[in-house]
């Protein structure tokens, strides 16, 4: 039966960027569970000769031309910005390392 | 005859082409309602007032200058808050998103501006399209119009009870388990989700991408079909529309309103009736099949076997698709940030940004659908469910080469009470069980309002769903069997609905005569 | 800071056998970029090419381009990769400021070219030529991310940073990366294997005219793959990978560097830690970065806003029609053409000048004379200044019109390297170098008469001696008239005028 532990919960939360107080993970791990436990219905059900979907219908090969349009200005796009400077979005310090 | 918001969008359209009515006073009379019963209903999250009004002048200046845009020219719409609209705060009932402007419009509202159509203001949501009645909206619950405590639906509450208490004579929608079609039967109104594809994406703020789709919410068949004509078709921008034309859903809910059904077979989903729909539900469901029988329609009953696997699929295609688009929250670029005390990294404040900014079921999804995703977990969860999803649409492939549509009532239930599943979510994931298939396969589906439950007095809805590309088909019975129920009711069902409190202390009679447009 | 103990390279490579896998990302040169209309041009205002997609605003959709698409092929079939049939996008779900959509839109189990080679010449430590067969696993589409400032720390790097500021001009251009299989066998050739095969991949990339490909501009970017496992085992230790590699010169530095560190920890008994590290090209070492493991899952899936890639066999072919020819059969043909020895085609491709070489002769000039300046004056420049030589800022071009002033008695090859220099420092155009720094030979008998006159005075024992017939000695006096001409005097007609009035 699966369930899903409170630890899991806190490493999911951290893998999603969520910083869920101890309240938090007490009431989801167990909501969690069982609704884990009902979707879990599905193993099994198809077997291995049936085609995952992705797409309820078979598009293939839409793309654009290489041109050039028309984009946002700046001030558009740094409209929501929580903040600016530079003309550049301000983040706080970043503590990874890019990929 | 006056023109008043109890009128249809056809019937104001036709009004406002005869000359007996301008858009500006249109408008000013949905301004008008809004204010008088929003604060009791709470279908709008923002009213445009000065925009509306302004777009309602240009569309009166154009039609005085013989240059109208569309057949719904001048006719006002209210837009579900999950579709950009520049200048206009865009929220998706979250408050991650509070405050938020968008740089551009989506395409579907494009093309509302482009058909002349002024924009009232934006409408009521689960947060981010997470819900079935409106409750996980971070701004307030709305109120159905026909017992205000009890749900409008969800997650696009806000539209079909923008729609149902005649503050907005047309609504966007959008439907990813039934977001339309549910609130759709439980208000009384008519919600169509077209075939995926069929309606750009472009702008609609995405909770699965693969299910989603934005459609018309109207009191009337014809409505819709007007509507869907105006927004429907091919965007470059959007690589998973449909680039074909389309035919006129306008000529099809024409052709369907005679009621003539002659020659077409229907056929009643084996799955979704029985234990667990409400009485009244069924009783008025099955009135609708007999109509149509009288009308001349061949009934057949369609076992779809894998259906009874579809929320399961659902919940966990959903939660996926959703836990990544919901990534792009994270207080760098737009929306709320939330700074903790200290000398925070930006992944301190993404951390609590997502954690204020998000409510529980945004929540409780995110962390399902990561988990769904896992390495580990993939093939089992996610991988499965979309092996299911082929299964659903063997089902209804196989279906349709027996019928020309198959049908089902729209919701097991009628409204339930404001709170009544809140602490509940699989009794509240239950609601979508008859809309889930549609969107797991891609096919199009309409909720047509069959009546009265007799239990409580509640409307419930009819579906009838049509295989890809063909959802003419909807339009054409949607119509026919609107058309046969009007007739047995006497009157449009909202007639019945109570008459909500006016902020003046009058009420809006359904009969009675209204205050005179100005 | 620690300093990592390393064993020595041959103690390494007694012990230990390398196994790499290199990963090089290629920035494409398209118009747009590769899901939305914003231009890509480099080096604008921050911010100022960008729109919902490439921002990632909410409700913004992808659309592929076309033409990434066709380079992503084409570079498949340069490699002697299969084209997929059918294959998709998948999302590689991340947090990071610079990517908008905290998740970027790439390729996972389904790229659209797989199962390639590419045959390297590679200049061995022995003095020859060894021709390596990399196999090539995958060569996939992406989006590149934005560019993050950092500010406030020491050093303009991300440790110590108070905050940063990010533009999303770049966020969304193509990118193609191009993985190997594991590289094994390659023993203390290894480092050279790793350089060559960039060195030569950059070429095939600049010959398919599909990107800039330049290192020091970040339009191609390798990251490198090192582990060790005991000698003749034929197994694969546990790797590291080494970013920030932005030179050829690094390349090679960076894979020598991790081969003596791994095998310095391994030998004394240690473990290998999987993680990301990074090379410092001024100090010549790798620092630990994060670490490279389970902990960052991608959740990779099929990206659902788009719709698989399914190339008609039809497209390919007319692609492959338009491939330039083979390095190795255009190697083996050029250096025919131009009459090279084994050896001088070996120093060639050792120098990184293969290319620059071509493009030189291309240009009008010897193939002798390109030879000349690239292995000589400029190989040495960037060998002193650990600058690739591709990147010192002198072009083809630019030692064509040097030799041509040469050739035509304005610079002599003195004076020429001193125009090299104007050249590295960019002050302009090989002519404008002359005008500027005033390198012109002083072709006026007048003035040259007059310095002869004044070296002879300055030395009449030297001057007697040639008056006695001791022509020879006219090589001091050459000397003396070219030191007050700056060097800018033709030594031949200065010979000439000596002779003429003492003889």
């Amino acid at each position: 039966m699966p369930e899903i532990t409170r630890d899991e919960v806190a490493h999911l939360a951290n893998l999603a960027r969520i910083d869920l107080d101890d309240a938090e993970l007490d009431h989801l791990a167990p909501q969690l569970s069982v609704i884990l436990e009902s979707v879990a219905s599905i193993n099994g059900v198809a077997g291995d000769d049936v085609p995952p979907t992705s797409h309820a219908l078979p598009l293939t090969n839409v793309f654009r031309d290489d041109v050039v349009t028309p984009g946002l200005t700046v001030e558009q796009a740094l409209s929501g910005a929580p903040e600016v400077d530079q003309q550049r979005f301000s983040v706080p310090r970043i503590l990874g390392d890019e990929q | 005859m006056t023109t008043t918001v109890r009128n249809t969008a056809a019937e104001m359209a036709q009004a406002l082409a005869d000359g007996t009515v301008t858009s500006v006073q249109l408008t000013e009379l949905h301004l008008e309602r809004i204010a008088a019963v929003d604060g009791a209903v709470h279908a709008f999250l923002h009213v445009d007032h000065e925009g509306a009004l302004a777009q309602a002048a240009a569309s009166d200046a154009r039609r005085a200058a013989g240059e109208t845009l569309s057949p719904l020219d001048g006719v006002p719409i209210a837009v579900k808050d999950v579709l950009t609209t520049e200048g206009l705060p865009t929220t998706c009932g979250s408050k991650i998103l509070e405050g938020w402007v968008p740089p551009y419009d989506a395409t579907v509202v494009a093309r509302l501006r482009a058909a002349g159509l002024p924009i009232l203001g934006k409408t009521n949501m689960d947060e981010f399209a997470m819900g079935s009645s409106t409750e996980h909206s971070a701004y307030g619950p709305t109120h159905n119009p026909w017992d205000l405590d009890r749900i409008p639906g969800g997650s696009g509450g806000g539209s079909a009870a923008a729609v149902a208490a005649f503050e907005a004579p047309l609504a966007i929608g959008t439907d990813t388990g039934g977001s339309i079609r549910q609130p759709g039967a439980v208000t009384g109104t008519v919600g169509v989700k077209p075939t995926y594809g069929g309606v750009s994406r472009y702008g609609l703020v995405a909770l699965a991408n693969s299910l989603d789709q934005a459609g018309p919410v109207t009191r009337t068949v014809l409505d819709s079909a007007l509507l869907h004509d105006i927004i429907g078709g091919h965007d470059p921008r959007d690589s998973t529309s449909i680039d074909q034309p389309w035919p006129s859903f306008t000529d099809a809910a024409r052709a369907g309103a005679t009621g003539d059904m002659t020659g077409v077979k229907i056929g009643v989903i084996t799955e979704l009736t029985g234990e667990g729909w409400q009485d009244g539900v069924m009783a008025r469901f099955q009135e609708s099949i007999d109509l149509l029988v009288k009308a001349g329609a061949e009934v057949v009953e369609v076992s779809c076997p894998s259906f009874v696997h579809a929320l399961a699929a659902y919940y966990l295609i959903l939660p996926a698709e959703a836990s990544s688009n919901l990534a792009k929250f994270d207080a760098m670029r737009y929306g709320l940030r939330v700074v903790p005390e200290g000398d925070p990294s930006a992944e301190d404040v993404m951390r609590a940004t997502r954690d204020a900014g998000f409510g529980d079921e945004v929540k409780r999804r995110i962390i399902l659908g990561t988990y769904a995703l896992s390495s580990g977990y993939y093939d089992a969860y996610y991988g499965q469910a979309q092996k299911v999803r082929t299964l659903i649409s063997r089902d209804f492939e196989a279906a349709f080469e027996q019928v020309d549509v198959l049908v089902s009532p729209t919701a097991p239930t009628t409204a339930f009470k404001l709170g009544e599943k809140l602490d509940d979510p699989i009794a509240m994931y239950l609601n979508d069980l008859a809309t889930i298939p549609a969107n797991l396969a891609g096919v199009p589906g309409i909720s047509v309002p069959s009546g009265l439950a007799d239990e409580d007095g509640l409307p419930a809805g009819f579906q009838i769903l049509a295989p890809a590309l063909a959802d003419e088909r909807l339009y054409r019975v949607g119509a026919a069997l609107e058309s046969l129920l009007t007739q047995e009711w006497g009157a449009p069902l909202l007639d019945k609905a109570p008459a909500l409190a006016l902020r003046d202390g009058s009420s809006l009679a359904s009969t009675g005569t209204e205050s005179e447009t100005r | 800071m620690t300093t990592d103990t390393l064993l020595s390279f041959e103690e390494s490579l007694e012990k230990f056998d390398p196994a790499m896998g290199l990963e090089v990302h290629v920035e494409l040169n398209t118009n747009s970029k590769m899901f939305c209309g914003c231009p890509t041009e480099f080096g604008a205002e921050p911010n100022t090419q960008v729109c919902p997609t490439c921002l990632g605003l909410p409700g913004a959709m992808p659309v592929v381009n076309r033409i990434a698409v066709e380079s992503a092929m084409r570079i498949g079939l340069a490699l002697n990769c299969e084209i997929a049939e059918w294959c998709r996008f998948a999302r590689k779900n991340y947090f990071y400021p610079d990517m908008p959509k905290n998740f970027q839109t790439s390729q996972y189990d389904e790229p659209i070219a797989f199962d390639g080679y590419m045959d390297v010449n590679v200049p061995t430590e022995d003095g020859g030529i060894e021709v390596v067969r990399v196999e090539i696993e995958r060569a996939h589409m992406e989006e590149d991310t934005g560019k993050s400032l950092h500010v406030g720390g020491a050093t303009g790097r991300i440790h110590g940073a108070v905050h940063s500021l990010v533009d999303y001009n770049r966020a969304g251009i193509p990118l193609i990366e191009i993985v190997t299989r594991p590289i094994m066998g390659t023993r203390e050739n290894a480092p050279a294997v790793a350089k060559a095969y960039v060195a030569q991949l950059r070429e095939l990339i600049v010959a398919l005219g599909v990107s800039d490909a330049r290192m020091d501009q970040g339009s191609i970017r390798a990251d490198v793959n090192l582990s060790l496992a005991p000698a003749g085992t034929g197994a694969l230790g546990t790797r590291t990978e080494t970013k920030n590699v932005n030179s050829l010169r690094s390349v090679e530095r960076a894979v020598r560097f991790e081969m003596q560190r791994h095998a310095a920890i391994l030998d004394s008994g240690g473990s290998i830690l999987q993680e990301t590290r990074h090379w410092h090209e001024d100090t010549g070492v790798t620092t630990s970065g994060r670490e490279k493991s389970d902990a960052e899952d991608y959740r990779y899936f099929p990206e659902p806003d788009l719709v698989p890639v399914a190339p008609s066999r039809e497209w390919v072919e007319e692609l492959r029609g338009t491939l330039p020819e083979n390095p190795t059969v255009k190697r083996a043909r050029l250096q025919g053409e131009w009459g090279f020895s084994d050896l001088e085609m070996r120093d060639t491709i050792g120098a990184g000048a293969f290319g620059l070489v071509e493009e030189t002769i291309e240009a009008g000039a010897s193939p002798q004379i390109a030879r000349k300046w690239w292995l000589s004056e400029l190989a040495r420049r960037a060998n002193d200044t650990g600058t690739d030589i591709a990147e010192l800022g002198v072009s083809p071009a630019d030692v064509v019109a040097v030799q041509a002033l040469i050739d035509a008695g304005s610079l002599n090859d003195k004076l020429a390297r001193q125009v090299f220099e104007g050249l590295y420092a960019a002050e302009g155009t090989p002519a404008e170098i002359v005008a500027k720094r005033g390198l012109a030979i002083v072709s006026d008998d007048g003035a040259l008469s007059a310095a002869v006159d004044n070296a002879i005075a300055a030395n009449p024992d030297v001057a007697d001696k040639i008056r006695d017939g001791k022509v020879a000695a006219a090589g001091a006096l050459i000397g003396a008239v070219m030191k007050q001409m700056r060097g800018q005097a033709d030594a031949g007609r200065v010979r000439e005028l000596i002779l003429e009035k003492l003889t």
